[in-house]
């Protein structure tokens, strides 16, 4: 079986690589690009350690294959910092000490990322509901919700609202 | 030195950024299996599908053949251990059943037994590989159940297990490994003197520890048999000790390195794929990445025990008890050793007794060996009390808090298991919860409040710590405990307070087993205890040095200095007019006054303090569905010192949430072959963000005076009384009496429709 | 995963061509949320996957006439985020939205969890009871069918060799007209459906149901069309005896199996329950309409 290769984009930057069909997403990002920040809990799309944005939505890069890249907008969590500026909600997460073990972490920061793209103003009931595919065994998510909460403000402000 | 006086520090207490932090929201950090090596093979373990059979043969002929195959092991690959107790780790643990546990030698004892491993090329390669290994089984009847486990004619899985601490002793095999009995005083004169008695049976079930990271390691080993384990485990120590004593090595051959870790719970304090990727390596000469999958992880690895707990107890009608008794049944699993001993010991240890008698059982059956999770044995016992405590409290009209301030252990309590206590907090629980404003909210309809009290006894053990003075005058602070809950930037918090130096001039480094000395494993609730304590003392000889070092710069006694916000000062004019020295200018004339300034510590820590909890939880119940809703939860602990309050509390709020998750849905579904129905977080139901509330968690600080900043074990406590505080929640909204877990929304529907028989449309 | 063969066609005609040509199985990819699951786990071991998100239209939702047209590989964000959709049949979209997390919802579309053809299938009752009809393409063209004639059993679907969904055609609701889906779940998210209901109803502008449909999803091998539930709602408004009526018709279609999710007479139970309150919403709605 011969491999495929793949064009994409990938946190702002052109990639290209050869994958397996089989290869998922997240087998690509870890083992074929060193990009082993996305985590695989579950394999199943049930836990949410994987996640990435794929041209604009928050998706599990494990029910992704990596030949399904080609030509798309892909964003990791090595891509939500900009250098070593953190994003608010990576800056928050560490103030907040919204992290015990850090497994659950990066795909915890890019859905909560994504959520901020969509609204600046989510209720805490809204967050939660967003942020249930990814699964956090340490914290109880009391932590997580204060910090995505204190980043929506923390950008409210830059934003001038 | 003591540092018992809070408004006197300066760092502990604070809040700052976790060292490791910026690499963990930035994807940087390193867990198990995120480590690689040039020439590196992927392995993978065949799993018996059978709950319970004997292995005949193992083919691996056709797999060796696979283009991309080049190592394949099973039980011959691994020495045959006697039976020996193990000397590292947590919980009972027998170096035979381990390395059984790893390779299936003679039987497969349940659904998901490694009995082979195969390492190639590729992961793809040696899946498909592990497909192509023969084994021939002899299905066996199985059970799985505890009490089916106990009764005569149960299949039985280990024809050498006769029942210990039983007279006679038993000549014919059983699966009950062993029987235990702690008494205080004289329960039968207790149950006379009663005038009520409350007689219950509860029951829970064994759910996993579903730490969100899969067991993973790199493991290579050299032709002359050095070998380098990378691993996520709880403890690099453990990981060295039980991979030399499975493949038969010298330790001093193997050198084991703590990945980050992504959750353990207990479920990492053994080892279950480095033997295995150890023999592949040796086997292959080449370095074998061995990870699990999340089936695996549920199949495979050792879930908290079930079991059954009857409770029996006596009390006056003004509510003070009597006597209590306890039977307690608990899974081991494939291979002996439940936590019922600590189940037995914890759950009366809220209460002063006068007469106690308690009665526990290990038993086996054909599920994956238990593994320690949170507070093992606890839960399920304090589960049982608790929950007959609140029946108890209602049946005589008491307020539970009452009750159980009334009952309660304080200074002098002697256990029932035999320390009498001392510097303990319970009573300041009891207080905090009753006066905190969440405890007066008042409740609407089909809404309820519960109470449950927790206890954990906590460890302390053996750590190592090193400090080191970087010639620049920062330091170095190398431990050896895993850090699974902020506890690195405890340690350097602690160094830069007895340094004087802010904490961000502190690193701390989690070493390997070559780097530091011999350190227990993350667990007990012992490292900010344990380690800190020795980080301490390092610091305090640290500190030593640099007065000695001061000395000999400005040619006074040592005497004549002291240290004082980070600096060697002259102590007294006497001494001399002197510039104070920082740690930078002493450092850097280190050479000219003696070497290296640095210090390291081994200490087996005594005086570990005892953790109490009360928990409020409030629910809200759908009676037409039996859904559950946790409104509010309060949980109040006295955690003696915070030394980092954000990750103390982190203890709590996640102890409590898993403890809400083995209330109300988590549990193992095996169908009619012993087979494991819901190996994955699909049907594993955990708790999700939109399931839990904001959780109140309350710090009562009784400071522990063995530890130099009074800290005492806080990680543990946490998960043991959430399944009792939400069963009388649940009671108290609906009049509703769960007692066996989960409290599934079509169980509660059920007792529901008991109380009160829906109408048919018809009427 | 098993190793296996991947093209993404750029037109219908050569999806097609491919699906018919292939010599072993053939599994269609829209979101893959359910079929990269699958794969992994070892049910199903196709050799061939056919990703159908290249071809033009297969992604999308436009106004046709008196139809909503939704792109089979659409995925459930876009259904949520379709403002006139969302007013006319919220129950659709509230169906889509609950499959799955966010994450989910990025990928999974209504013709995977229609063709994936589990009972228990969030988007599907409200699909059946706005009386949509799916367009399949196949090596004798084009032909059109109404959703509920797709599952014929768990797992299985009526399509045939080379055939694959092209859209879903959701006719536009009349005045009056709304929907509602509810399913039970033990936890707040992230849970299959114990039981799911999507209620259909038309009222006339005295609040009098004049036409419904009601469909219970996670109950029987496939979705249930329970016409003895519409029967009880037609003709009346949504009174108590209604309610009884609805709730003792509901559970009288129901034909569960006792599994790791639920037992036989608990999704009995609650499917009156829900069939009782997904009502009382359509009806809300409807009358609002």
């Amino acid at each position: 079986m011969s491999k495929h290769h793949v064009t994409t984009t990938i946190n702002g930057e052109p990639v290209e690589y050869l994958c397996e069909a089989q290869q998922t997403m997240l087998d690509v990002l870890r083992d074929e690009l060193g990009l082993t920040g996305s985590k695989e809990g579950c394999s199943s799309g049930d836990c949410g350690a994987c996640t990435i944005i794929c041209d604009g939505n928050i998706v599990c890069s494990c029910l992704m294959l990596g030949v399904e890249a080609e030509g798309r907008d892909i964003t990791t969590i090595e891509g939500i910092a900009e250098g070593d500026k953190l994003h608010p909600v990576q800056q928050k997460f560490l103030e907040h000490a919204a992290l015990q073990c850090g497994f659950c972490t990066p795909g915890l920061i890019v859905a909560a990322k994504a959520l901020l793209d969509t609204t600046l103003n989510p209720t805490e009931e809204e967050a939660r509901y967003w942020l249930a595919g990814n699964l956090c065994r340490c914290t109880g998510y009391d932590k997580i919700l204060r910090a995505v909460m204190d980043a929506a403000s923390v950008m409210r402000a830059e934003a001038g609202q | 030195m003591s540092y018992l006086d809070k408004a006197a520090l300066k760092v502990v207490g604070t809040r700052p950024i976790r060292p490791d932090g910026v690499d963990k929201v930035i994807g940087r950090a390193s867990f198990g299996a995120d480590h690689t090596m040039p020439g590196m093979l992927w392995a993978r373990v065949k799993r018996s599908p059978y709950a319970h059979a004997r292995i005949l043969k193992i083919d691996t002929s056709k797999a060796e053949r696979l283009k991309g195959v080049l190592g394949v092991v099973t039980a011959a690959d691994f020495p045959n251990i006697a039976n020996e107790e193990a000397f590292v780790g947590e919980g009972p643990m027998n170096f035979r059943d381990l390395s059984r546990n790893c390779m299936a030698r003679d039987k497969a004892l349940y659904d998901g037994h490694a009995v082979a491993a195969v390492a190639a090329t590729s992961a793809a390669i040696a899946e498909e590989a592990c497909d192509l290994i023969d084994v021939e089984y002899e299905v066996l009847p199985h059970v799985i159940d505890v009490e089916a486990a106990m009764a005569p004619n149960a299949p039985i899985l280990h024809e050498d297990m006769f029942t210990a601490g039983v007279e006679p002793k038993p000549t014919k095999p059983s699966n009950v490994a062993k029987k235990i009995t702690f008494t205080k005083g004289d329960i039968a004169k207790g149950f006379a003197e009663a005038e009520v008695i409350i007689e219950r049976k509860y029951s829970t079930k064994p759910v996993h520890q579903a730490y969100i990271e899969p067991h993973a390691c790199l493991v290579t080993v050299a032709p002359d048999g050095q070998t380098t384990i990378w691993s996520s485990s709880q403890g690099q120590f453990m990981v060295r000790a039980y991979c030399a004593k499975l493949l038969g090595v010298d330790m001093a051959n193997i050198r084991a390195i703590p990945a980050e870790i992504g959750g353990g719970f207990g479920g990492k304090t053994l080892v279950y794929l480095e033997p295995v990727a150890m023999a592949l390596s040796k086997k292959t000469g080449r370095p074998v990445k061995l990870v699990m999958s999340r089936e695996e992880v549920f199949r495979g690895t050792g879930p908290a025990a079930g079991g059954t707990i009857e409770v029996k107890l006596g009390a006056k009608k003004s509510g003070r008890i009597v006597a209590a008794e306890l039977v307690l049944k608990y899974q081991a699993g494939a291979f002996a050793g439940s936590p019922v001993g600590p189940g037995c010991m914890c759950a009366f240890a809220m209460y002063d007794l006068d007469n106690v008698h308690i009665t526990g059982y290990d038993v086996v059956s054909n599920r994956p060996k238990v593994a320690a999770y949170r507070a093992p044995g606890a839960p399920n016992s304090s589960f049982g009390v608790e929950s007959c405590v609140d029946e108890l409290a209602r049946e005589l009209g008491i307020d539970p808090l009452a009750l159980r301030e009334m009952n309660a252990a304080r200074d002098g309590t002697k256990t029932p298991y035999g320390p009498t206590l001392v510097n303990v907090g319970y009573l300041q629980t009891i207080e905090a919860a009753k006066n905190h404003p969440n405890y007066k909210i008042p409740l609407g309809p089909n809404q309820g409040r519960g109470i449950a009290s927790g206890f954990w006894f906590n460890i302390g053990g053996e750590s190592s710590a090193s400090v080191h003075v970087n010639e620049d005058g920062t330091v170095a602070v190398v431990e050896g405990n895993p850090d699974i809950g902020g506890s690195r930037a405890s340690m350097a918090m602690m160094a830069a307070e007895v340094l004087g130096i802010p904490y961000e001039k502190v690193r701390p480094v989690v070493g390997d087993t070559a780097s530091i000395g011999f350190t227990f494993l993350t667990g007990g609730s012992r490292v900010t205890f344990a380690t800190g304590m020795a980080v301490t003392q390092a610091a305090e000889k640290v500190v030593e040095q640099l007065k000695s070092r001061a000395a000999a710069i400005w040619d006074i006694s040592p005497e004549a200095v002291e240290w004082r916000d980070g600096k060697a000062f002259p102590a007294g004019a006497n001494a001399g007019s002197f510039e104070p020295l920082s740690l930078a200018d002493i450092a850097i004339k280190s050479g000219r006054t003696g070497g290296p300034i640095t210090a390291e510590v081994s200490i087996n820590a005594q005086g570990a303090g005892p953790g109490f909890a009360t928990h409020v939880c409030d629910v809200e119940i759908d009676r037409e569905t039996g859904h559950v809703k946790v409104l509010r939860y309060t949980a109040v602990q006295d955690v003696g010192r915070a030394i980092h309050p954000s990750y103390v509390e982190g203890q709590i709020q996640g102890g409590v949430t898993q403890g809400v998750g083995w209330a109300l849905n988590e549990e193992y579904i095996y169908d009619k072959d012993g087979r494991l129905e819901n190996a994955g977080f699909l049907d594993y139901r955990i708790p999700v963000a939109s399931d839990m509330p904001m959780i109140d968690a309350v710090m009562v600080e009784v400071p522990n005076p063995r530890h130099p900043f009074g800290a005492r074990g806080v990680g543990e406590v946490p998960i043991v009384p959430p399944m009792a505080a939400v069963a009388n929640a649940i009671a108290d909204a609906v009049g509703a009496r769960m007692r066996d877990l989960p409290m599934s929304p079509p169980k509660l529907r059920a007792v529901l429709d008991e109380i009160d028989p829906p109408r048919m449309a018809a009427e | 995963m098993p190793r296996v063969n991947y093209e993404a066609p750029t037109s219908v005609d050569d999806a097609v061509k491919i699906l018919a040509g292939a010599s072993g199985l053939a599994k269609v990819l829209s979101g893959g949320t359910d079929l990269l699951v699958q794969l992994r786990s070892g049910r199903i071991k196709p050799d061939l996957i056919v990703d159908t998100k290249r071809i033009p239209g297969i992604i999308g939702i436009r106004e046709e006439g008196n139809f909503f047209v939704v792109g089979a590989a659409t995925p459930g964000v876009m259904l949520s985020s379709n403002a006139a959709l969302e007013h006319a049949w919220p129950g659709i979209v509230e169906g889509a939205d609950l499959i799955g997390s966010t994450q989910i919802q990025g990928r999974a579309s209504l013709a995977g969890n229609l063709c994936n053809a589990s009972p228990a299938a969030d988007s599907v009752p409200a699909v059946i009871a706005a009386r949509t009809t799916v367009v399949i393409a196949g090596p004798n063209g084009k032909r059109e069918a109404p959703a509920e004639s797709i599952c014929t059993g768990p797992g299985r679907t009526s399509l045939g060799k080379g055939e694959f969904i092209v859209e879903f055609k959701i006719p536009k609701p009349k005045p009056h007209q709304c929907d509602a889906y509810l399913r039970f779940i033990p936890r707040t998210e992230m849970d299959i459906a114990v039981v799911g209901c999507g209620v259909n109803v038309t009222l006339d502008a005295g609040g009098t149901c004049t036409d419904a449909r009601v469909v219970l999803g996670a109950v029987a091998p496939t979705t249930v069309i329970v016409e003895d539930a519409a029967k009880a709602l037609i003709g009346h408004k949504l009174d108590e005896p209604t309610l009884a009526a609805l709730d003792a018709a509901a559970q009288a279609a129901c034909k569960p199996i006792s599994d790791k999710r639920g037992t036989i007479e608990y999704r009995t139970k609650v499917a009156g329950v829900l069939a009782r309150r997904a009502a009382a919403i359509a009806f809300e709605r409807a009358a609002a309409r």
